[in-house]
């Protein structure tokens, strides 16, 4: 009863802090298109300090600093790759949830397909190999030696 | 089938397993020796010029305030050092920058999201390195520069060009080896 307890206690304190997470009236836009735009671009821009959270889940003062300039970016009328840009100019690719297709992240981005294919050609080649792999017909010899043992088999 | 590529294919994921465990061994060596750090932000302005800015002066300091028009057409290299009285690394870092201060090093410092009396006080008790100090109290222009937590400096040339980023405390270790080595090669 004590840990049903304990564990109700823990999940009801482990909402608690995603209710909070939702930027506070005062950060908010008045026209709620706007907000909205600024939340999706803020979930796409990684909040450096604590790095696994999107600026508009985290609590650090910096991710705060730019849920605001967001905010100014939308409110200024860009469009939402503009303001992504603004801040990706200033931080890096590091600061972007979706990291972007370069050389570097080739590997990242195409090791589904690495994998799916590699899969594809194993199953591609075993089955060729068991096709392969299937007996010659018996020689008229040894057609002659299995009807001999069955009929030895049959008495 | 021959017997070769059935070995192969047996030896194939087992290969790969290596390769992996070779990769994962480098990581964490880098992780050991620092050569490699997954929650580092890499700077994007290395090999950049700094954007443009102007700060102003950090009240009863006596020092003159900084702008990006002092980062141009310099004498000689300099560092600028993103602080805050509230910082515990802060604290760590000022030996270090006291003694560049000694050796002639000139050290520009941004007064990062700070209270002008806990700066000064700060400044008073653990000695001054600066030679021009600007405040950054809402953060924007730390947020132009790239910076995510104070303590953070930039080595700039004398050209005007930022050509190391360092984000943390500067340790004895990191002034030897870093800081010595782009004083040597910019200097």
């Amino acid at each position: 009863m004590r840990r049903l307890l304990l564990t109700l206690v823990l999940l009801v304190g482990a909402w608690v802090p995603l209710a909070l997470a939702v930027s506070s009236p005062s950060e908010m836009l008045p026209d709620p298109a706007q907000e909205q735009r600024a939340r999706a671009i803020g979930r796409e821009l990684r909040c450096l300090v604590c790095q696994n959270e999107s600026i508009e889940d985290s609590h650090a003062d910096l991710a705060r600093d730019l849920r605001r300039i967001v905010r100014e970016r939308v409110a200024a009328g860009d469009s939402d790759a503009a303001v992504i840009d603004y801040i990706h100019d200033r931080y890096g690719d590091f600061v972007l949830l979706r990291p972007p297709f370069t050389l570097l992240t080739a590997a990242l981005w195409g090791m589904p397909v690495l994998a799916l294919g590699g899969g594809l050609v194993a199953i591609l080649l075993l089955r060729r190999r068991g096709a392969a792999s299937e007996p010659p017909p018996l020689s008229a010899e040894e057609q002659a030696r299995l009807a001999a043992l069955e009929k030895d088999a049959a008495r | 089938m021959p017997i070769t590529s059935r070995r192969m294919l047996m030896l194939a994921p087992l290969g790969i397993a290596a390769a992996g465990g070779v990769g994962f061994y480098a990581m964490l060596r880098g992780l050991g020796t620092g050569t490699y750090d997954p929650h580092g932000v890499p700077s994007v302005l290395v090999g950049r010029t700094p954007p443009e800015f102007s700060l102003p002066p950090l009240e009863g300091a006596g020092l003159p305030p900084l702008a990006s028009t002092d980062l141009q057409n310099l004498e000689g290299p300099i560092l600028v050092n993103f602080w805050a009285s509230w910082c515990v690394p802060c604290v760590v870092e000022h030996p270090q920058l006291m003694r560049l201060k000694r050796e002639g090093v000139a050290l520009y410092g941004i007064n990062y999201k700070d209270k002008p009396e806990a700066a000064m006080a700060f400044l008073t008790r653990h000695g001054n390195p600066f030679q021009r100090l600007g405040r950054d109290d809402p953060g924007r222009v730390a947020i132009d520069w790239g910076v995510y937590g104070v303590p953070e400096s930039y080595f700039i040339d004398r050209k005007g060009v930022v050509r190391w980023r360092w984000a943390g405390p500067i340790t004895p270790e990191v002034l030897e080896q870093d800081v010595r080595a782009l004083l040597r090669h910019y200097a």
